[in-house]
């Protein structure tokens, strides 16, 4: 039996049922609603549909339910998986909070008096992330950390006028092919330096460096400002926006623009998005900033007020000559960060990274001591680390499993038999020591 | 402004207060390590001090003052503000899937990737085409992926010259926008009188320099062409191949697929017409859609599925002649999740349902508006329609102003100005989930305020009145960049 009765579906998301239908088509003097599609060519007219039959909710539900429980997520396992998306604590109140139907249902605030809400968010934004980075000005927010930094290089050129992309091999190799995706068509080159002491050539429009870096350790970036500077080049940061709770953020360090995954403050991992872009760069910049940015002004009666500005660099208004295509972006998920920072505050943050670094040490000094296992990277690390393996990384993750722990990120494709291991404050001293335990079963 | 208002208003920087919290953390349960050196941490952070109850209230009613899909009529054109399931951010918030990483191996997330399978095998059939992905996170990127697959194509093919790039002129500004981003030359291509693309126009340019051309189907006229199939055939013919622009899809749902009229990619806004929710701006999903003569060049990754009969297993593979990757992951999959729920809740016959009834509303806002409204192209509409407000600023009351006035009515703005071609444009699309009764009082009001234009224009003029701030002044904030909250004022 079709919802309604009868041969009609009558589905809970559209008002119209079949009386109303013949009564609006009254009124265009229409007999039939095959009679509004006659531009269509009729030999493509009501093609076949091969999509399932409708659905309840209560079916629904359930078979989406066990779709979802045959994966193995984070809340079931000790997971030690990160390499650019972390599983951090996400306070309570953010989920209600950002899904109230007036943050959640609402579009782009073209219409600001209509819009303060999201955009007065949005300010909140701007400013917290512009304190967590040492940045003066940053906007409302990218598609996620990778194409942000690709933006970010593409500004670059654009303010330099040059087209030389010179990025460090200790930045993420994913983050460099979508760098090199973004690069390509417009001309520009993407050069990859060692990290130990980049040198560019003359021309270079800006040095690229990830800090923490990808595999956990952190950058020298005031020798890599020296580095860019000398050329003339932007110094171009992807930062662990996490980490900025305890380390020196980049604008102090001479960053020009700075970038980041804004996932790991307020963002469930949702298997590869949606996530939030972060986007800051020197107030000098401004203009070819892309993206989103909300200002602060005055209404008609001079009362406080919020709206979209700088628009003239945007799509919308400036077509080919934009600053860049992006139009719909990740605006909620800038609100679930805002509230998570707001949330953390001060002290959270803070606290947030004392907990990953002093728990992916006390991780580090137990694995360290496992017969057959080392961490071959020198240096000041903050959650995640580079370690040795006797055996193969992708052999010890299936037996970890069965442990009931996720394991880290297989990288032996780039330093032979090493793993990258992220810990953070949502593992506790038992899961670290079931993972060491776990791991001494592989020591030579 | 009572003084409640005015209190709620105050930035979180301004609430700080030295010493409250709004979040507790656990005590370390390792043993404390050595810190590093003490030139390697920042010295100060400065970030709110507000304890929980307060953001909590101080974000609620931030919220109140949005106007939203939940809380008001949205017939903001060429954005499909349809209403947003409730289960479908459930579906995307159950642990199975909020709580998964993307680097997983495949053989942890087969169920995720069985969901992205499907929606995938849905997004193909919905299009006619032969393949998709996943993997772009809003339309705008959709677009730069498939005009970058268009462009790969040709310099494979030792036609690398082909760098022009057509967009008809009542184009969305991300069309030329991308078009530029992929380096092409983008050539504008006017619009006729009945609203379709002028024929006359695209031969002159369909030159062998021609890579393509970038079509919305129906137009952000609101329009579907009359001549598609022979646009479509003029490009191919000429070398090019045409690109769709899926982001007014909510018209064609089972009833017309892309992939027959001639289209060779395109991609879809899962945030228009898969009901994901746009969340002020975001997140949304740019699915492609391709041919099999672009199936090569697809964005990376894909998921393909390897056996059958109950023992298929999925795998994230990279195309053979990829375009590369845009993110670091594999797509908003959160996104994803809840267009799924959207398509299985719907169906077959649901989603054909969805154009039915999303056309037949804007026709029949059209037809109650004709009288006291300007409607430049006088044919059939879609399921969006472009009036034009030269009548009433004749009256001194230009489009925005009527917009403004709406807000004061209880309805959010039809879009503005937009279409460029079209002089004081509005353009309205009310989707299939508004009833009739939602329909005639927003045509009482845009009634209303075409009589206010020749009693009172003034009300227009100086509207909104009603909501949280009046007019803002936008040139100040463009000219004095206010851009985060200074401690000492900036």
């Amino acid at each position: 039996m079709q919802n309604g009765g009868g041969d009609h579906f009558q589905s809970h998301y559209m008002p119209n049922t079949p009386h109303e239908r013949a009564e609006m088509l009254g009124v265009l003097g229409l007999d039939s609603i095959d009679d509004l599609f006659t531009d269509i060519p009729s030999e493509h007219r009501n093609p076949p549909l091969n999509i399932p039959p409708p659905m309840s909710e209560l079916e629904l539900r359930a078979e989406l339910q066990a779709m979802a429980a045959s994966n193995y997520d984070a809340g079931s396992y000790a997971s030690f998986l990160g390499g650019g998306v972390y599983n951090h604590f996400i306070p309570s109140i953010v989920r209600p909070l950002m899904t109230r139907g007036e943050f959640l249902t609402s579009y782009t605030p073209y219409q600001a008096e209509a819009s303060q809400g999201t955009l007065q968010a949005a300010y909140e934004f701007q400013t917290m992330v512009c304190n967590l980075m040492g940045m003066e000005a940053a906007n409302d927010g990218m598609y996620e950390g990778a194409s942000s930094l690709a933006e970010a290089a593409l500004m670059a050129c654009r303010v330099t006028k040059r087209e030389d992309i010179y990025i460090l091999d200790t930045v993420s190799p994913t983050y460099r092919q979508v760098v090199e995706t973004y690069a390509r068509p417009q001309g520009l080159r993407v050069h990859v330096l060692e990290a130990g002491r980049p040198r560019l050539a003359e021309g270079a429009a800006c040095l690229v460096a990830q800090y923490p870096n990808y595999f956990g350790y952190i950058e020298d970036l005031a020798a890599h400002k020296v580095a860019a500077q000398e050329r003339g080049a932007l110094l171009v940061v992807s930062a662990d926006p996490v980490a900025m709770g305890m380390f020196r953020p980049p604008g102090e360090l001479g960053a020009d623009i700075v970038t980041g995954e804004g996932q790991a403050i307020g963002v469930p991992m949702s298997f590869g998005g949606p996530y939030i872009g972060l986007f800051a760069s020197r107030k000098e910049y401004l203009r070819q900033m892309p993206g989103r940015i909300v200002g602060r002004t005055v209404d008609a009666q001079g009362k406080t007020g919020y709206t979209l500005t700088l628009q003239t660099r945007e799509q919308h208004i400036r077509r080919e000559r934009a600053t860049s295509n992006i139009c719909t972006s990740q605006a909620l998920l800038a609100l679930a960060s805002a509230i998570t920072m707001a949330a953390l505050g001060k002290r959270g943050l803070r606290q947030v990274a004392e907990l990953c670094y002093h728990k992916a040490h006390y991780a580090a000094s137990l694995i360290g001591r496992i017969a057959g296992y080392s961490l071959p990277i020198k240096g000041v690390f903050f959650k995640e680390m580079v370690v040795q393996c006797p055996a193969s990384p992708s052999v010890i993750n299936r037996r970890l499993l069965e442990s009931g722990v996720i394991g880290g990120l297989d990288i032996s494709h780039i330093m032979p038999r090493c793993m990258l291991l992220c810990v953070t404050e949502m593992n506790s001293r038992q899961e670290i020591e079931a993972l060491a335990g776990a791991l001494s079963e592989f020591s030579r | 402004m009572t003084a409640r208002q005015e209190d709620f208003r105050r930035l979180l920087m301004e609430r700080s207060v030295p010493g409250r919290v709004g979040a507790i953390l656990p005590t370390p349960d390792v043993p404390l390590q050595k810190l590093p050196d003490e030139s390697l941490l920042r010295k100060d952070l400065d970030m709110p001090e507000v304890p929980e109850p307060e953001v909590v209230r101080y974000f609620t009613n931030l919220s109140q003052l949005n106007f939203s899909i939940d809380t008001h009529f949205y017939p903001l054109g060429s954005c499909t503000m349809k209403y947003n399931p409730k289960v479908n951010d459930e579906v995307a918030f159950l642990p199975g899937f909020a709580g998964i990483h993307p680097l997983q191996p495949d053989y942890q997330v087969q169920g995720a990737l069985k969901l992205m399978s499907l929606v995938q095998d849905y997004l193909v059939e919905i299009t006619g085409m032969a393949a998709s992905s996943l993997a772009p996170l809003a339309g705008a990127q959709g677009e730069l992926c498939g005009i970058l697959m268009i462009q790969k194509r040709h310099q494979e093919r030792g036609e690398g010259h082909r760098l022009k790039m057509l967009v008809p002129d009542s184009a969305h500004g991300t069309n030329p926008a991308s078009a530029a981003m992929a380096g092409f030359r983008v050539v504008s291509i006017p619009t006729d009188g009945r609203g379709n693309c002028d024929l006359e126009a695209l031969k002159k340019e369909a030159t062998p320099d021609l890579a393509g051309m970038m079509i919305t189907l129906p137009s952000t006229l609101g329009l579907f062409d009359q001549g598609i199939v022979e646009v479509c055939r003029v490009i191919h013919e000429a070398g090019g191949l045409v690109y769709a622009d899926g982001a007014n899809m909510n018209a064609l749902l089972g009833q017309v697929k892309m992939g027959d009229l001639g289209f060779d990619v395109m991609h879809l806004n899962l945030h228009k017409t898969f009901s994901t929710p746009h969340g002020g701006g975001g997140p949304g999903a740019g699915p492609v859609c391709v041919q099999p003569v672009l199936q090569p060049y697809l964005p990376a990754p894909v998921v393909e599925r390897r056996g059958a009969d109950g023992r298929e297993t999925y795998t994230l593979v990279t195309p053979e002649k990829t375009i590369g990757k845009v993110a670091a992951s594999h797509g908003n999959f959160g996104v994803l999740a809840r267009a799924y729920t959207y398509i299985r809740t719907l169906g077959d016959a649901g989603l054909r349902q969805v154009s039915e009834n999303a056309v037949l509303n804007a026709n029949y806002l059209l037809e109650r508006l004709r009288k006291r409204y300007h409607f430049p192209f006088d044919r059939r509409c879609m399921h969006e329609v472009v009036l034009s407000a030269d009548w009433q600023k004749e009256k001194g009351v230009r489009g925005l102003d009527a917009a403004k006035r709406l807000l004061d009515y209880g309805f959010h703005a039809p879009t503005m100005y937009f279409p460029l071609t079209v002089a004081e444009a509005l353009l309205i699309e009310p989707t299939e989930t508004e009833s009739k009764e939602t329909l005639d009082l927003f045509v009482e009001a845009m009634n209303a305020i075409d009589r206010e234009a020749g009693e009172a224009p003034e009300l227009a003029q100086g509207a909104p009145h009603t909501t949280p701030v009046r007019r803002l002044d936008e040139a100040r904030a463009a000219r004095r960049p206010d851009l985060r909250w200074q401690r000492d004022g900036g």
